[in-house]
């Protein structure tokens, strides 16, 4: 009883913080109720008996993508009141339109459908002792590795991509072109000048 | 006791919270991207409540790739995004006509 009065809790504020987002007129706004969103969440999770994934969202997810998302909406020096023409237009359809996905997926998924079969098994992963780390590690490095390793490949053209997309070359930096220092001749560089030597009073 | 259901009931309201989203910030793309962001976090919840109620560590596994992937859309998204701004000084999408045929 106690844990269900805790998911609604839970899950209250993730809907409140997700409608908050949506809704927000400021970026920064919305970026900080979506930190607030994936923290709810990652207390779902905990309560699924996912503690890895948990933990894995509040570090990977706030610590670094909604630092990297406050990081460009700040940095970006956005006139908020242009992107908000429309908004009163479109309320009423984006509320029809997820108000219906939400009642068609609410009755296929409800209560009444699910109860048969998928809460047999009911107990998790918890009556087996092993730990959540434990029990993913288990099957990442063995079953998964192949898609494992397409994950790290994703990773890296993620990163090469974002360099490459932001890099640009300005004409005034001063930077090194090693091939010009190398292939310089002595000619390029030095000039003799003829002098004639101070006399001596 | 929590069931099944309830997972799945609240990964389809945020689930619709995020196609809401769309519809109504379709002018500016950082909400975009957040929404999108909602969306694969419902995703999420039903691969993690179908894995705990069947007893399955797989699903588990398969959000750690969509975690991965999520991450990745992302900071490419928030590059374009930052090039966007940095040769058309907005990021109003209604102004991105430049490909108007």
């Amino acid at each position: 009883m106690i844990e269900l009065i805790i998911f609604y809790v839970f899950a209250a504020v993730l809907l409140f913080s997700a409608t908050m987002v949506i809704t927000a007129r400021n970026p920064v706004h919305a970026a900080l109720f979506l930190v607030l969103t994936f923290f709810n969440s990652a207390a779902l999770w905990l309560m699924a008996e996912a503690e890895f994934l948990g933990i894995a969202l509040v570090l990977v997810y706030v610590g670094a993508v909604m630092v990297l998302f406050l990081f460009v909406v700040m940095m970006l020096d956005i006139n908020v009141a242009p992107l908000r023409e429309g908004f009163a237009r479109y309320l009423p359809l984006g509320i029809l339109v997820g108000v219906v996905m939400v009642a068609e997926m609410a009755l296929v998924v409800g209560a009444e459908q699910l109860d048969v079969g998928l809460t047999l098994t009911g107990g998790g992963a918890a009556d087996t002792g092993e730990s959540n780390t434990r029990l993913i590690g288990s099957v990442l490095y063995t079953v998964y590795v192949y898609p494992f390793e397409i994950a790290s490949l994703v990773l890296l053209v993620a990163i090469i991509a974002a360099i490459m997309l932001t890099l640009r070359r300005r004409p005034g930096t001063k930077h090194q072109d090693i091939s010009q220092q190398v292939r310089v001749r002595k000619a390029d560089r030095l000039r003799m000048v003829d002098l004639p030597s101070e006399r001596r009073e | 006791m929590v069931e099944l259901s309830d997972y799945l009931v609240l990964g389809a309201i945020l689930f619709g919270l995020g196609v809401a989203g769309i519809f109504l910030n379709r002018k500016n793309a950082i909400v975009l991207i957040m929404s999108i962001e909602l969306i694969l976090l419902a995703v999420n919840f039903n691969f993690i409540a179908f894995s705990h109620y069947l007893d399955d560590i797989a699903g588990q596994v398969f959000v750690f790739f969509i975690l991965t992937v999520a991450a990745a859309e992302s900071a490419i998204g928030l590059a374009i995004l930052v090039v966007l701004f940095r040769n058309r000084e907005t990021i109003n999408v209604g102004d991105l006509d430049s490909m108007k045929g």
